[in-house]
């Protein structure tokens, strides 16, 4: 660039996206809420396994699993797919 | 292939850290987004993914957030076979040389079924004639929904979308879906597959052979679409399984050509009462509910019999009839 004049402004380099999309929540797009009934959940991990978004985990040390409301969508696939039927849907 | 001795537990699967991060924008009920969380826990190592525009294309890179813990390239719409060639053919250059220290590094390139069947096509039979080291995985939500649900030629015969809308004159879309499966394994591929999220367990397996598999792979994923298919988000995964259950979609693959039915297909062959009308899959989707008015009966029939004259060339080309 030739011009001494400096009329542009700098901007991040563009298409790289930097960020990691967790810190993007998506949790506040539902209108059901998933609600486990604990008695009868065998831990068989179907949930987990099923869930679009990621936000049901398996935690090794607690030997249970964890729902992450931050990322829940509220789409009803882990109640639809629970084979014991432990997952209940509740509307907001 | 060792996969035959890679036995895994839903623990195990859980436990492996995701590639696929949560926080990505697909709509709730979203199965593609389950298929790719899936595909990566079946990752072995290093891996680069490129991916073509589509869905997941969007909603996983809106910028400045990635949902990949992994590299990752966005490439146009009809080039992610040819991005995976240049990948892999970098890569193999860049080791001969010493510069990168990694002992193999697989190579994924994901395409939807619009960037498969229709546009992205010719790519993908160019990169499969060189024979470059990739594993081509197509979710096929059966209509280009990212761009408003237009008819591809992966959607199926009947189905609504907004290009071919169902009303008094003309039912649904007119053509039938092409099989792009048996065309690929006219390019003599060694490994060649279709499997089902429900089966998940099938489809984490199919991934590694697919990427233990030196040379192109090609990995076919039914991945319904809740908005697109205009049906419950909480039965996505449901079909996943009727599709399957219906002979609709079966499994199978097909090593060096030679067709095997993977079990879930493999048990209906053997127990062909089991297998479900094709109604109880079409039931329930938006896209599917003008098939159940009188006037048109003879249409579902004849979803009916394409579904079961394709069924029965499988059963042949697998030498189960």
């Amino acid at each position: 660039m030739t011009s001494k004049n400096k009329n542009w402004k700098e901007i991040a380099p563009a298409g790289v996206c930097s960020k990691s999309s967790k810190s993007f929540l998506t949790g506040d797009w539902k209108t059901y809420t998933p609600i486990r009934d604990v008695k009868k959940c065998v831990r068989c991990l179907t949930c987990v396994i099923f869930c679009p978004d990621g936000a049901i985990n398996w935690v090794p040390d607690k030997k249970d699993i964890e729902f992450d409301m931050s990322y829940c969508k509220g789409c009803g696939i882990c109640a639809n797919e629970c084979p014991t039927k432990a997952i209940t849907m509740k509307l907001e | 292939m060792t996969t035959q001795e890679w036995k895994f537990t839903a623990k195990e699967i859980a436990n492996k850290p995701d590639l696929f991060l949560p926080g990505h924008r697909a709509c709730a009920g979203c199965v593609p987004a389950t298929v790719l969380k899936l595909v990566m826990k079946a990752t072995r190592g290093p891996t680069i993914v490129t991916e073509a525009t589509g869905c997941m294309e969007v909603v996983s890179s809106i910028y400045p957030y990635t949902s990949w813990a992994t590299p990752w390239l966005h490439t146009a719409f009809e080039t992610a076979a040819a991005n995976a060639s240049g990948i892999e053919a970098a890569l193999k250059i860049m080791k001969k040389k010493g510069r990168i220290s990694q002992e193999h590094v697989d190579v994924i390139a994901i395409a939807g079924d619009g960037g498969t069947f229709d546009i992205g096509f010719q790519a993908l039979s160019g990169a499969v004639e060189r024979g470059h080291d990739f594993l081509f995985l197509l979710y096929d939500n059966e209509a280009y929904m990212n761009t408003g649900i237009q008819r591809s030629s992966g959607t199926p015969h009947g189905a609504a979308t907004t290009t071919s809308p169902a009303g008094s004159s003309v039912p649904g879309k007119l053509e039938y879906k092409k099989p792009l499966a048996d065309i690929m394994i006219a390019h003599n591929m060694e490994y060649v597959a279709t499997a089902s999220p429900y089966y998940w367990r099938d489809l984490i397996t199919k991934v590694r052979k697919g990427l233990e598999v030196e040379g192109p792979a090609f990995l076919h994923v039914f991945a319904p679409c809740p908005r697109g298919w205009r049906s419950n988000p909480a039965k996505s995964i449901e079909y996943s399984k009727l599709a399957v259950e219906t002979c609709v979609f079966p499994i199978w693959e097909a090593v060096n050509g030679n067709y095997k039915l993977s079990s879930p297909s493999k048990l209906l062959s053997l127990a062909p009462q089991k297998k479900k009308p094709v109604s109880d899959y079409l039931k329930g989707q938006g896209r599917f509910r003008h098939m159940f008015k009188p006037e048109n009966k003879a249409l579902l029939d004849e979803v009916q019999n394409i579904t079961d004259k394709r069924w029965k060339q499988l059963l042949k080309k697998c030498n189960l009839s």
